[in-house]
């Protein structure tokens, strides 16, 4: 009698061909996650898009920085600001202070160790106090399990194309997995899906 | 009633300023570069004794005498030791100017008394000055040059009405004439003041114009001369004492509360914001807790900083308890009032109080904004700087295709002016897809760095059929294969 088992798993209300435009801006009031080599820009196209003050933090030690001249034409460098933080305790601090506060709309944390429980669900609750939006930058494979979404961005060979990326979202909470073959589109200042990744 | 005036002369101010902190026995100078050498500005007796004296190159004195110490004149720092002195004056009037560089003026009418009559004021304020190891000339008269006069050349007192006779017998220099005008004076033969007083006034005005005449009456006070007392700089700091030490959270709090009432208007009158406050938190067993707040534009309104001393103040040891607060601003910085208007938009303050808090954990020069720069070298194009005291600013360009990560350079194996086919970068077999480029950037031969001794570089966008779009360059005075960053 399948009727009489309790409802364990909720059936997502939008179906199985969630939309990007539905995606994308992500979530506010929500932290989600990025891996993969694309994803400074992921993060960049987000602000772009969305026309969001950011605030990115980093450790110090890490030598690769953000290039305003390289993300200048996603979103202007003037609306960036960049912490350096001692470690990770700090970074994360200083992530949930400006979550809360509500006065950035995107906090960047680049993240090395992964995240506890506790740590995770502190940011959400920080994000969901300041409406504004937390975006870690983690290694391959190491997600916390409080993220709103989750998304591997790479890029992609094309002939006759160099800015094609392909974003993948790997976990949502709240809807189902697909992917994008991407690329950012400078005149109307938004991403432009240039195609649908099939399914595996 | 008779206006007395003093005069002081400090004619080693410098050099006593050093030898305060740093005594020293024999010959010492203080040194300025003046004129293409290093002469001496300032010598004590020592020195003075062996030969030395003002304006001799440093290199001669050397000479005469090898066993001379030195130091290097700080103007600013004779300055404000002159202004330290001033302050210190005030103990005996409160009407004191300066005098020039090396001087002060103290009016003293109605006042003198208090020290038990004129001569006693003049011993005590000697006897203060040289206990605290500085040299002073004084002189006492009626008007501000007599006194001047007598401070410089042969010290003591005129007694009322007494300036003409007192000042007859001093050389012309004592009227604070001009060199040139002195020179002139002594090749007529007029050498002392009391035959300037012999000679006709409109002889004399049509000879050296009013100089002579006007500083003459300055001095014998038929012309008058103003001291312009100096203000002291307003002081930025409050304290409350409290009869029963406190030590709860919300109690320290409502204390910095009423203290930031009372700074706070202060600060707005002078038009000042608050860089920098320092709460101070005495306990009763005499240690004493300080909290620093450093603030990312200058403030002057209580209700926005106080929130931002929580996060301190919650990290306080209040032992026993608290029985003193004290706050001072140590930075302030100018707040012009400004005009609220429909049109101006109202000033962004939740940012720069976010940037404040996450100082007090970071430290406030680990966030930064980014500013344009003008270069072609790609780490130079841009300069991160302090957001705290720094204004967003336009004028990006992105003409060119420039990378969205820079690092270092990374050596890869590569031979050769064209971009190598197949590479290994961090571990990664890479095949080039498409190249672009070169695009030649020479390094700026007016700046120093280690990085660019290697010479100009070519840069290519890589495009690899992995999918990573690497920025490499190639450095043909010196061959050899980076990357240096990749892009989006």
């Amino acid at each position: 009698m399948i009727s009489d088992f309790p409802v364990l798993f909720p059936v997502v209300s939008w179906g199985m061909n969630q939309s990007f435009d539905t995606l994308f801006p992500l979530r506010k009031g929500r932290t989600h996650e990025v891996c993969g080599p694309a994803a400074p820009a992921f993060a960049c196209a987000l602000a772009g898009q969305a026309r969001m003050r950011v605030l990115w933090i980093t450790e110090h030690w890490q030598s690769a920085q953000i290039n305003p001249t390289g993300f200048g034409e996603y979103c202007p460098p003037d609306r960036v600001l960049t912490a350096s933080v001692k470690d990770q305790t700090d970074g994360l601090a200083s992530t949930e202070e400006a979550l809360r506060s509500g006065a950035v709309g995107l906090v960047v944390i680049e993240l090395t160790k992964p995240l506890t429980l506790l740590a995770g669900r502190r940011l959400q609750l920080a994000a969901e106090t300041g409406q504004s939006t937390g975006l870690c930058i983690i290694p391959d494979g190491m997600g916390s399990h409080a993220a709103e979404t989750r998304w591997r961005c790479s890029p992609v060979f094309a002939s006759g194309d160099s800015t094609l990326t392909r974003w993948e979202i790997i976990k949502n909470k709240s809807g189902t997995l697909s992917g994008w073959d991407v690329k950012w589109d400078a005149k109307t200042h938004r991403v432009s899906v240039v195609s649908k990744v099939a399914q595996q | 009633m008779q206006k007395r005036i003093v005069s002081v002369w400090f004619p080693r101010l410098p050099s006593n300023r050093v030898l305060r902190a740093r005594p020293v026995d024999g010959p010492f100078v203080v040194t300025i570069h003046h004129k293409n050498a290093d002469r001496i500005y300032c010598l004590n007796a020592a020195a003075e004794g062996q030969g030395l004296s003002h304006g001799m190159p440093f290199a001669d004195a050397r000479a005469f005498c090898p066993d001379v110490t030195s130091d290097i004149a700080d103007l600013d720092a004779d300055d404000r030791f002159l202004r330290m002195l001033l302050r210190w004056a005030k103990r005996y009037c409160p009407w004191v100017g300066l005098e020039g560089r090396d001087g002060l003026t103290l009016n003293i009418s109605g006042a003198a008394h208090l020290f038990g009559g004129e001569a006693a004021l003049l011993d005590d304020l000697r006897m203060r000055l040289t206990r605290a190891g500085i040299e002073a000339r004084l002189g006492l008269a009626d008007t501000r040059g007599a006194a001047w006069a007598l401070a410089h050349f042969g010290q003591g007192i005129a007694a009322v009405g007494q300036s003409k006779s007192r000042l007859a017998p001093l050389p012309i220099a004592a009227l604070r004439l001009k060199e040139k005008t002195c020179v002139a004076l002594q090749r007529l033969g007029v050498r002392r003041i009391g035959d300037l007083k012999t000679l006709p006034r409109s002889t004399l005005t049509r000879r050296f114009g009013t100089e002579v005449v006007m500083r003459m009456d300055q001095a014998f006070g038929l012309q008058p001369e103003q001291i312009t007392p100096e203000l002291d700089a307003p002081h930025y700091g409050v304290r409350m004492t409290i009869p029963d030490p406190i030590g709860l959270f919300d109690d320290v709090m409502e204390g910095v509360k009423r203290l930031l009432d009372r700074l706070c208007p202060k600060l707005h009158r002078h038009e000042q914001g608050a860089r920098m406050l320092v709460l101070e938190l005495r306990r009763v067993d005499q240690a004493r807790e300080r909290v620093t707040l450093r603030l990312a534009q200058p403030m002057c309104d209580a209700a926005r900083i106080l929130p931002l001393f929580e996060r301190g103040v919650q990290d306080v040891d209040a032992g026993f308890g608290i029985d003193q607060l004290r706050l001072v601003a140590t930075q302030t910085d100018a707040l012009p009032a400004q005009q609220i208007t429909h049109a101006s938009n109202a000033p962004d303050t939740g940012l720069e109080d976010l940037i404040t808090r996450l100082g007090t954990r970071i430290g406030l020069d680990n966030i930064k904004r980014f500013l344009p720069a003008e270069s072609h070298i790609p780490e130079r194009s841009f300069i991160t700087a302090p957001a705290a005291v720094t204004q967003p600013t336009d004028g990006w360009s992105t003409d060119r295709s420039r990378p969205m990560v820079l690092f270092p350079p990374e050596p890869i194996a590569g031979a050769g002016q064209q971009p190598p086919s197949r590479f290994r970068w961090r571990q990664m077999a890479l095949t080039t897809g498409r190249a672009t480029g070169p695009e030649r950037i020479a390094p700026e031969w007016w700046l120093p760095d280690d990085e660019w001794r290697s010479g100009v570089r070519d840069y290519w966008k890589i495009e690899t059929t992995q999918g990573r779009r690497l920025w490499l360059f190639y450095t043909p005075q010196k061959p050899a294969w980076f990357v240096q960053g990749e892009f989006a």
